[in-house]
């Protein structure tokens, strides 16, 4: 029954799921170590969700084959539903409930009796900062509120495998936070974390692997590092004092930072990935003082400069030639493996 | 009953990672619960939700005193000579005619929970697939429970006198109520196989009428045409209806009795396994 390789959690070969004529999961390979986060990283409609509702057992594969931890996805099912948790914006907890009454529900669906599902509910909500409103209806909860009670119900049970959809969508950058100590809180446990997001800082923040999906397809994969080299390490963006000037800038960014450079509206901007072809081993701060130092050299004047991570569009843009607009044709999109770490 | 204040707590209260890991250091799970006490859970949850939202026992009181009023003083006098008369022959019909009506608000609240968060968290979880169903249908139980005894009530105050005693009436109830569990399972599916709410309501007035109607709840049969009387003294409901009313008229009807059981069967049988496929592919 397992043909798994040991210390995977996860592992599928070829996952593809259709929806009439979309192949909203198109051949996806993923092999996600036990006790890690593991990112899966893509814009809307990539197929992120869709992914992990076959992983989790709520979909069914049209091919290919899922193991979760030995147990095949459709044929052991049960067994799989045992060892994994969901959380994400569809699977939640009931908005008619109190916090208290749906964590007990759930503790009593899950074997505990009574008293004990009570005393975890209570627990868990203590933990989660949840203690005040555990008697209120959670339709009457704040975003961070919601997200903390379904991170809440999907541990009453520690689980060894924990699917997180986009939990930090929609939530403000002091929730996000504490979304994310609590991921690493889980994790620390002995957890494996399968985290979807659009944002890459927070793949970046948690994850140690990462696969990019786009199309239903893994474009990339590798550890952050890996991911990072391949698109470059960021970009430097310059403010000009003289329009006239940016010619110059431009060639001389060229010249020093081997990458292209991208022009902006504004005349006096200009924008250039770091890191990509660094073949002298230096990091990207130095690659972009040095450029700077070039420029200053032969007199085009800076008024502001900026060093930044990759954005998650600049990461698409390197890796498919495409940016992270939701897509309508599918089916016009070959293979960009070529393009993989 | 609900507070419709949202709760906007600025300075939410901190998440304490150190007793959350604690809390996960547990790694023991206790063994599943049995499939009936998953059921009874679920069951509970629909009593949470009437405990919430009281509002929607309405189609479970107001409406039965309803049809209780209305056909009792609007037929009474022509069907009967009187209402008070009328209401000894029609008081378990309409008992079981309103009930069974009652039973369609299962699909809707199907329907409407699987638009929710919440339904796929069911469905993961480890437990015997069928419950999430069972316990909606236990819960409904209790409302076609309350449905009967408010009826009742109405009806003993208009002069309806069950030769029966307690006994006969508990025991008409009951098979009232294990009927209606049996033939939810049909609103259960179409709760599931169609897209919206309206769509389920339309559906379900499109079957429960004739079916309600075309029976002896309120009239003998006899005095239908033959084609009509083929259909109507062969309809569930009429066997229902005969076997209710006469254990709550202190007779043992054994046929209709079987007859009564013998649908219910057939409906568990034939739309329990479509639900739990639609509900698995879902």
């Amino acid at each position: 029954m397992s043909q798994q390789t040991p210390g995977l959690a996860i592992e599928t070969a070829g996952l593809v799921k259709t929806f009439g004529e979309t192949r909203a999961v198109d051949g996806v390979d993923l092999a996600v170590p036990t006790g890690t986060v593991y990112g899966v990283l893509g814009p809307n409609g990539a197929g992120k969700t869709t992914t992990v509702k076959m992983l989790a057992t709520l979909l069914r594969p049209d091919g290919g084959e899922a193991h979760v931890f030995g147990h095949d996805v459709v044929r052991e099912a049960d067994e799989v539903r045992g060892r994994v948790s969901l959380t994400g914006q569809y699977a939640s907890v009931d908005e008619d409930l109190t916090g208290t009454e749906n964590l007990v529900l759930l503790g009593r669906l899950l074997g505990h009796h009574k008293k004990a599902a009570r005393e975890r509910a209570a627990q868990l909500l203590e933990a989660f900062g949840l203690t005040e409103a555990a008697g209120k209806q959670v339709k009457n909860y704040s975003g961070g509120m919601r997200r903390r009670i379904d991170i809440a119900a999907s541990i009453l049970n520690t689980p060894d495998l924990l699917f997180l959809d986009e939990p930090t969508t929609g939530l403000d950058p002091r929730s996000r936070n504490q979304v994310w100590d609590i991921v690493r809180a889980v994790v620390s446990q002995g957890t494996t974390v399968l985290l979807t997001t659009q944002y890459l800082d927070e793949a970046d923040q948690l994850a140690s692997r990462i696969a990019v999906i786009d199309r239903g397809k893994v474009i990339a994969e590798g550890t952050k590092g890996e991911l990072k080299a391949s698109v470059g390490a960021g970009s430097v963006h310059l403010r000009l004092r003289e329009a006239e000037q940016r010619p110059e800038a431009s060639r001389v960014l060229r010249q020093v930072l081997q990458a292209d450079v991208q022009l902006e509206p504004d005349p006096v901007a200009l924008t250039a990935r770091v890191g990509a072809g660094a073949s002298n081993g230096q990091g990207a701060a130095e690659q972009a003082a040095a450029a700077l130092a070039e420029l200053a050299r032969v007199g085009v004047v800076v008024d502001n400069f900026s060093l930044g991570q990759p954005s998650l569009d600049e990461v698409f843009l390197a890796l498919t030639g495409h940016d992270t607009k939701v897509h309508d044709e599918p089916q016009a999109h070959d293979a960009k493996d070529g393009a993989a770490a | 009953m609900s507070t419709a204040t949202t709760t906007e707590t600025k300075e939410l209260a901190p998440v304490s990672t150190e007793s959350l890991a604690a809390l996960l250091v547990a790694k023991e799970r206790p063994p599943r619960p049995s499939a009936w006490s998953a059921s009874l859970t679920f069951g509970w949850r629909a009593i949470l939700k009437i405990k919430h939202v009281p509002e929607q026992l309405f189609d479970v009181t107001a409406f039965p005193i309803m049809m209780v009023l209305m056909y009792t003083y609007l037929f009474g006098g022509a069907l009967a000579g009187s209402p008070r008369e009328y209401i000894q022959f029609l008081l378990p019909g309409i008992l079981v005619m309103s009930v069974v009506m009652i039973t369609m608000y299962t699909g809707v609240s199907v329907n409407t929970d699987i638009e929710k968060g919440v339904f796929d968290r069911f469905r993961s979880l480890p437990i015997w697939r069928p419950s999430t169903m069972v316990g909606y249908l236990l819960g409904d139980a209790l409302r076609y429970t309350i449905a009967s005894v408010v009826m009742l009530t109405v009806g003993i105050i208009l002069g309806y006198r069950p030769d029966g005693g307690p006994g006969g009436v508990i025991a008409g109830i009951l098979l009232l109520v294990v009927f209606s569990f049996a033939f939810s399972w049909i609103w259960t599916m179409f709760g599931l196989l169609l897209r919206t709410e309206k769509s389920v309501m339309g559906v379900s007035m499109m079957v429960i009428f004739p079916l309600t109607f075309l029976s002896n709840v309120f009239v003998d049969p006899r005095t239908m045409p033959g084609w009509l009387q083929a259909f109507v003294n062969n309809s569930p409901v009429t066997h229902l209806a005969s076997a209710v009313r006469e254990l709550m008229a202190g007779e043992w009807p054994t046929a209709e009795i079987a007859w009564s059981l013998g649908w219910a069967g057939v409906f568990v049988l034939v739309f329990g396994p479509i639900t739990m496929r639609l509900y698995n592919r879902k």
